[in-house]
């Protein structure tokens, strides 16, 4: 069987059990459809919250960030999962004990008004559907290489998969898809990860295998990698490099993002009791470290497995050869992953190709014939314009470009030719730059097992695994959406009197619309996935987090505070997000880089701490200056504080 | 109805114990939690460079493992200690 067809098996089987458990579990009243009937285990809801949570970024992109960084990429293990104990110690078990559906809501009661809740609306569906942006383009590059199809065909069909389960299953449909999909991936991801760490370091535990020794060589993992690394320029895998105080930042606004995301706090109204609602944060995060203690194992084992693919001999020999690159099986992967352009030998266009040729007399281009022969094209003293015509001519019969040995000596050098050293090396070995140039990182984990040559029932896995991450992950943001639209904008503002039947056709009506746009933002994204989503955290950090926590532990900020906190958090990091992203992500309006900002260190990944503590300062400051919170306010504020009497408040409904 | 007012008083005397003690452990676990991360993780690991842990040292491990397994525990530890603090204060649902 070829491996097309696995793929093909494995991706669906999987959605066939995920619309299965939609039928089974179809919600027909507003309270399953917003929080599962409020019957879910808090083992069940940690799977469901690990899934919810862990998304295309964290499992296609997060690896790939640490393995190209090394330990200046450690914030995206630290943020996503340190979030978790604010949310088990400071919202968790107060919002379940508040008893309502939606987060907009608390926010609303808490703060007896309308226009907080509204605000609350505004800032969930701008921050939940900047996140679902990077679902999507995840969703994209996992059906375009798995089920080779185009990237807005696999959209399509992913998109249709998700409004079949999360339309008519509602939260308690998700809850339970969830779960299969926590299964699904968290095997997709570990069971790779065992066996390359096997191969390296013989221990079957990734985590313990990161910290120990390599096999070939007898040194430790880490010292192993660091010092190949160093030797072709690039910079030391386990050093600080990054700026420290935006290191910090930037994980304090990834950890009160993730705290503030919509989407995982709703997933703690759909436990029986406060005391499951703790329970359930410590599960969620039990499930979700499996990945995350996994993640920096997958990045360095890779990082040292793609090196030394490139320098078989060591990083002294001889690099590889274009006929080993050719011929030898386990380069196969680059061939898959260069028709997606997102791997590529230099250069990545036949114009620069051209251009190189005509400068570089000793150079040559290879291209890669469908049969798997190279045509190599030599400049032979022409002109840029003639070498252009033929390369042209050659991809028009259906060849890829493949490399380009800009050194004409039959080898691919791999190293970092912006390294000073480097270059004085290179200059000495007659080398002529780098020529591996283009390794998408989003695409580490998904090649993974092929580029540690596993058999393909583990590529079919993983396949299905990443699909599953991001649709889990798209679901619930979809839910969070939809029940703003229907529970807090419709039956909240514009019908309180709407019946039940009517609200539940209203959310199913918002869900479809938002599937809508979400598939369109997929088509059109503004960036690579891990970076979007970095955007939502910012927003949701300098929002929705901060009030949540202010309504809890505070009773002294009232309505006009809250609503001028959330405004000023949100206008100001928007703004800043906008200022180094360009205006609502159109490309060249930005004013300033993230290699360049506007405040000392401080990259727009970074200033949803900036933004909280704005929205904080804001809030203190204007309910200081005016009315006090009312009597029964803060009766309701003591009450959300003690347990006791959970279950009535749900009765409510 | 005196009693009454003095048990509704009372109530509310234990339900003030209950959420000193509760903002008690919610301090002590968040100094923990930015040590761990941000302190060990990333401010103090010059401090800890000595310490060597499998080609690298205990900064890096921290970063990378160590602060997510406090985490782990930091969570459950919070959720036995409350649900104890529930339990005593009266509070818990039954």
């Amino acid at each position: 069987m070829d491996q097309f067809t696995i793929n093909l098996l494995f991706v669906g089987a999987s959605f066939a059990l995920y619309i299965g458990i939609a039928i089974w579990a179809r919600a027909g009243s507003t309270s399953e459809f917003y929080a599962a009937g409020r019957g879910v285990h808090p083992v069940t809801n940690g799977m469901a919250t690990a899934a919810d949570w862990m998304s295309a970024a964290s499992f296609i992109s997060m690896a790939g960030l640490i393995a190209f960084t090394g330990y200046d990429n450690s914030s995206y293990l630290m943020g996503w999962t340190g979030g978790y104990v604010l949310l088990a110690l400071l919202l968790a078990p107060y919002l379940r004990k508040f008893g309502k559906f939606t987060v907009s809501e608390f926010i609303g009661d808490r703060f007896y008004s309308p226009t907080a809740r509204m605000v609350a609306v505004i800032c969930l569906i701008v921050a939940s559907t900047t996140y679902v942006i990077g679902q999507m383009t995840g969703v994209g590059v996992a059906f375009g290489r798995f089920l080779e199809v185009s990237n807005t065909t696999g959209l399509l069909i992913g998109a249709c998969v998700v409004f079949a389960y999360a339309v008519f299953g509602g939260m308690k449909g998700v809850t339970y898809t969830q779960v299969a999909q926590y299964c699904v991936l968290i095997m997709a991801y570990t069971i790779p990860a065992i066996f390359i760490s096997l191969q390296l370091t013989g221990n079957p535990v990734p985590p313990l295998g990161l910290f120990g020794d390599h096999v070939a060589s007898g040194e430790p993992l880490l010292s192993k990698l660091d010092a190949i690394v160093v030797e072709l320029g690039f910079a030391e895998y386990t050093t600080h490099h990054a700026d420290t105080f935006n290191m910090v930042l930037f994980t304090l606004s990834l950890m009160i993002g993730t705290a503030g995301l919509p989407h995982v706090i709703m997933r703690f109204f759909t436990v029986p009791r406060v005391a499951d609602a703790r329970w359930s944060a410590g599960w969620a995060l039990v499930f979700i470290a499996l990945l995350y203690l996994t993640a920096p194992a997958v990045g360095a084992m890779a990082r040292l497995n793609i090196t030394e693919l490139m320098w078989p001999d060591g990083t002294n020999a001889e690099a590889v050869s274009v006929e080993q690159v050719k011929n030898a099986p386990e380069y196969d992967w680059m061939e898959t992953w260069e028709k997606t352009g997102l791997l590529s030998f230099a250069p990545e266009t036949s114009t620069e190709a051209a251009a190189f040729l005509a400068a570089n007399p000793q150079a040559t281009v290879s291209l890669l014939q469908p049969d798997h022969n190279l045509v190599t094209i030599a400049p032979d003293g022409r002109g840029e314009a003639e070498i252009q015509a033929q390369i042209d001519a050659s991809i028009a019969e259906g060849n890829i470009l493949h490399h380009l040995d800009k050194n004409g000596d039959g080898l691919i050098q791999y190293y970092n030719d912006r390294n000073a050293d480097m270059q004085a090396k290179a200059a000495e070995n007659g080398w002529n730059g780098n020529e591996f140039v283009e390794f998408n990182r989003d695409i580490l984990v998904l090649a993974n097992p092929e580029i540690a040559n596993l058999p393909s029932w583990v590529i079919g896995l993983v396949a299905a695994g990443g699909l599953a991450a991001a649709l889990s992950t798209a679901a619930g943001l979809l839910l969070a959406i939809s029940s703003a639209v229907s529970h807090d904008l419709i039956k909240g503002q514009l019908n309180p009197s709407i019946s039940e039947k009517g609200e539940l056709m209203w959310a199913r009506i918002a869900m479809a619309i938002a599937i809508v746009v979400a598939t369109y933002l997929g088509l059109n994204p503004p960036g690579f996935a891990a970076q979007t989503v970095a955007l939502a955290f910012g927003l949701a950090a300098a929002s929705i987090f901060p009030a949540l926590m202010m309504g809890i532990f505070s009773t002294r900020v009232n309505n006009t505070g809250a609503v001028a906190g959330m405004l000023a958090g949100l206008i100001v990091t928007l703004v800043y997000i906008f200022l180094h992203k360009g205006w609502f992500f159109i490309p060249d309006t930005n004013a300033f880089t993230d290699a360049d900002p506007l405040l000392g260190s401080i990259k727009s990944t970074s200033f949803g701490a900036v933004g909280a503590a704005i929205n904080f300062a804001v809030a203190y400051l204007v309910s200081g200056m005016t009315k006090p919170i009312p009597q029964d306010i803060v009766e309701l504020v003591e009450s959300v504080r003690i347990p006791r009497g959970a279950g009535a408040a749900a009765a409510d409904h | 109805m005196a009693d009454q007012s003095n048990s509704a008083a009372s109530t509310a005397e234990a339900d003030k114990g209950y959420w000193a003690a509760n903002v008690r452990i919610i301090l002590i676990s968040l100094v923990i939690w930015a040590l761990v991360s941000f302190g060990f993780g990333i401010l103090l690991r010059p401090l800890l460079s000595g310490i060597a842990v499998g080609g690298t040292d205990l900064g890096f491990w921290f970063a990378q493992q160590g602060s997510i397994l406090v985490f782990l525990a930091l969570i459950f530890n919070y959720a036995w200690r409350m649900n104890r603090l529930d339990a005593q204060f009266g509070v818990d649902e039954e």
